[in-house]
């Protein structure tokens, strides 16, 4: 997908990116907290593949390597009555809205000290006190709950916005052209991010969409704004969605955005055959030329904000934090027995409140 | 006491929590204005507004998942499907998202929503619009379903229904809609998951739930003719279930039948059947009868359909063949 001629043309972008106020008036130590940001989340996605490979973490772990820039610019130009949502590729946005590592790694263990209690999962990490409606299992199944979010905002006339990031693969669901439809005929302040990494599980994008160029352009048939941008320098992220948010706010009208990003991995670690579908040579050209974390070093050192060792410090110290993530979640109880039945009902969670009679669960 | 129909109490109900609660809205195809499929919003626009009322595009899956999101950040939903058949295009949000926030969240999350419309055989609609399936709903847990079989219980029902923190399904009539029963004018409301005995009888026990109890209750009167006295217990909701109130009615009259709209394999009476069983074995001097659907596709023709669903003739008879069975 990306190639160096890309990675040149972006160059541009970038340049005016930085200018942009967003980024300009950003303070060495914000910039240095958002580069330790997605390091954070890399040392994570790698010390939980390895769980995953100790057989300590079960059922789906679908990495974010490679497409941190996303999260963390993205979630960075957010403010306090915003809020957002994204799919099942959820740890990047997790960490990049303050969950700590050590609730997140519990989750993926299942264990009780987990964010979701360990009733979640990896596909299903939630901080509604940090305004984030979490990661959503089925495909394009969380386009309508973000409309939903920005439809409470708008009927209750807070001044917000709601992200919903979703994947390249979910353009092809009918519920997300349900979704445009509704927020474009309502007008409604929601911001749907695709997180375009190029392929939906193994089919590349070429092969599952009919487009011209960009995902985004679908938005045109529903009279919507839309821009698609090549999303690996945080810059360019933080620029482009601090311009739809603000957008947004002001008009009360949908965005649709395309990032365009990469992962490394495969769709999941479950799907170790990812080279099937594409090329060593195609995931090395993105890491040596693309990849966020490097491009925001150089452009940190570049402009004397940062020095190696600081990097180096950042590294070390984010891989400290997730091996102390491993091992809390390692050292966590798994839930209790008792608790399989909790959680489901508001009501029965409640005894003392409870209003309705008769029998909410039922045994064999 | 004066009567109104279903269709206005279930209304009435809407108004009063509209008026109780500025975060109800009530959503859905054609309920502002064009007054409601079923004319149950009739008025409610002109009334409250675009803002509380309001039509969306035929997007089941997307209107859902928009109230499931706004239910998220606290707001209360109240969202009209026309007929059931069209909840199974919003599926995946009412199972996979209203149903399963909560517990996927660990308990952090609420989704305080209402989905209502009528589920329902008996209008010559055909397979695709006749649809009776709350064991669908009843069957996940996460969700809470409530069935009236008439007016009264619909507008106390539907006003806990809304003000319920967890998702609830209420599953109207359409053949209801139009009927009249007593309602009173000051407010009540009625909590889920208490079953109501509509009828005393010691013969034998009918449990029903939405328009099979009025088929039950009209059964009864016949038989009552003969000198058979039977009891008709209303479920009024399926989960929660009132399943205590049934075991009673067993215990006085050792003899059940179930009568449900649902078909029969994997049905709600399949589930009341084994508690019966499981709970009040000793009671039983005969086996548990049952009156379902037929185990079809809704059919066409008009006497074939009346046929196919539970009747007060099918219940007549089964209610016969149950009091012939020797006791033990």
């Amino acid at each position: 997908m990306a190639t160096k001629k890309t990675a040149r043309a972006s160059a541009g972008p970038v340049a005016k990116a930085a200018k942009a106020k967003i980024n300009s008036s950003l303070s060495d130590d914000a910039k240095i907290g958002l580069l330790e940001e997605m390091i954070r989340i890399r040392r994570f996605e790698e010390r939980s593949l390895r769980a995953y490979q100790q057989g300590k973490i079960g059922g789906f772990l679908h990495l974010y390597i490679g497409q941190e820039s996303v999260a963390v610019g993205s979630l960075s130009v957010l403010g306090e009555n915003d809020h957002f949502i994204t799919a099942y590729r959820d740890h990047g946005h997790a960490l990049a809205c303050g969950m700590t590592m050590n609730e997140c790694m519990a989750e993926l263990y299942g264990k009780v000290t987990g964010c979701s209690r360990g009733k979640g999962g990896s596909m299903h990490f939630f901080a509604p006190d940090k305004n984030y409606w979490g990661g959503h299992g089925i495909v394009a199944g969380q386009t309508p709950l973000g409309l939903g979010l920005a439809y409470a905002l708008k009927y209750n006339n807070i001044e917000g916005v709601a992200l919903c990031y979703l994947g390249d693969g979910a353009v092809n669901q009918g519920v997300f052209h349900e979704s445009l439809n509704l927020a474009a005929l309502w007008d409604i302040p929601v911001i749907y991010i695709i997180e375009n990494n190029g392929y939906s599980m193994g089919t590349s994008e070429a092969r599952s969409s009919k487009f011209t160029g960009s995902l985004a352009k679908r938005a045109e048939g529903y009279d919507m704004a839309w821009e698609s941008v090549v999303a690996n320098h945080i810059y360019v992220v933080r620029e482009a969605t601090d311009r739809h948010v603000r957008y947004a706010k002001e008009t009360s009208k949908p965005v649709l955005l395309e990032l365009k990003t990469y992962r490394y991995r495969g769709h999941s670690v479950a799907d170790a055959n990812s080279e099937k579908y594409r090329t060593k040579e195609e995931i090395q050209n993105y890491q040596d030329t693309m990849d966020p974390i490097n491009v925001f070093r150089k452009t940190l050192i570049d402009e004397g904000v940062i020095d190696e060792d600081r990097v180096k410090q950042i590294e070390k110290s984010a891989k400290d934090e997730a091996n102390a993530a491993a091992k809390f979640a390692d050292e966590s109880d798994f839930p209790s027995v008792d608790s399989i039945t909790e959680d489901v009902y508001w009501e029965t969670d409640n005894p003392d409140q409870r209003q309705s009679g008769g029998r909410m669960f039922f045994h064999s | 006491m004066r009567e109104i129909t279903y269709r206005e109490a279930i209304k009435e109900a809407l108004i009063e929590e509209l008026e109780r609660d500025d975060q109800v809205v009530i959503m859905g195809e054609e309920v502002a204005h064009y007054n409601g499929a079923y004319k149950v919003t009739e008025g409610l626009l002109d009334r409250f507004g675009d803002k509380r009322i309001v039509d969306t595009p035929i997007s089941e899956a997307g209107f859902i998942g928009l109230g499931i999101g706004a239910s998220m950040l606290g707001m209360r939903p109240v969202m009209e499907l026309m007929f059931w058949s069209f909840s199974y295009v919003a599926f995946d949000q009412i199972v996979n998202n209203a149903a399963m926030v909560r517990y996927m969240s660990g308990g952090l999350i609420n989704v305080p929503i209402v989905i209502r419309g009528p589920a329902n055989g008996g209008t010559n609609v055909g397979a695709t619009h006749s649809h009776t399936p709350e064991n669908f709903i009843a069957y996940t847990p996460g969700l809470k379903v409530v069935c009236p079989s008439n007016a009264y219980d619909a507008k106390g029902l539907m006003k806990m229904a809304i003000r319920d923190n967890d998702p609830v399904y209420v599953m109207e009539n359409t053949l209801l809609y139009g009927q009249t029963w007593e309602v009173p004018e000051e407010e009540y409301i009625i909590p889920l998951g208490k079953a109501d005995v509509k009828r005393e009888g010691s013969d034998l026990s009918i449990v029903a739930h939405g328009r099979s109890t009025i088929t039950a209750l009209e059964a009864a009167t016949k038989l009552a003719e003969d000198g058979i006295e039977a009891e008709v217990v209303d479920l009024r909701s399926i989960r929660p279930l009132d399943i205590d109130t049934v075991l009673e009615s067993v215990g006085k009259t050792n003899r059940v039948l179930l009568v449900d709209e649902n078909k029969p394999f994997c049905g709600v009476s399949s589930q009341i059947s084994h508690m019966i069983q499981l709970e009040a074995f000793d009671y039983l001097d005969a086996p548990i009868r049952r009156v379902t659907s037929i185990d079809s596709p809704a059919i066409y023709s008009d006497p074939l359909e009346k046929e196919q669903l539970p009747n007060p003739a099918r219940v007549d008879k089964a209610a016969r063949a149950l009091l012939e069975e020797v006791s033990v």
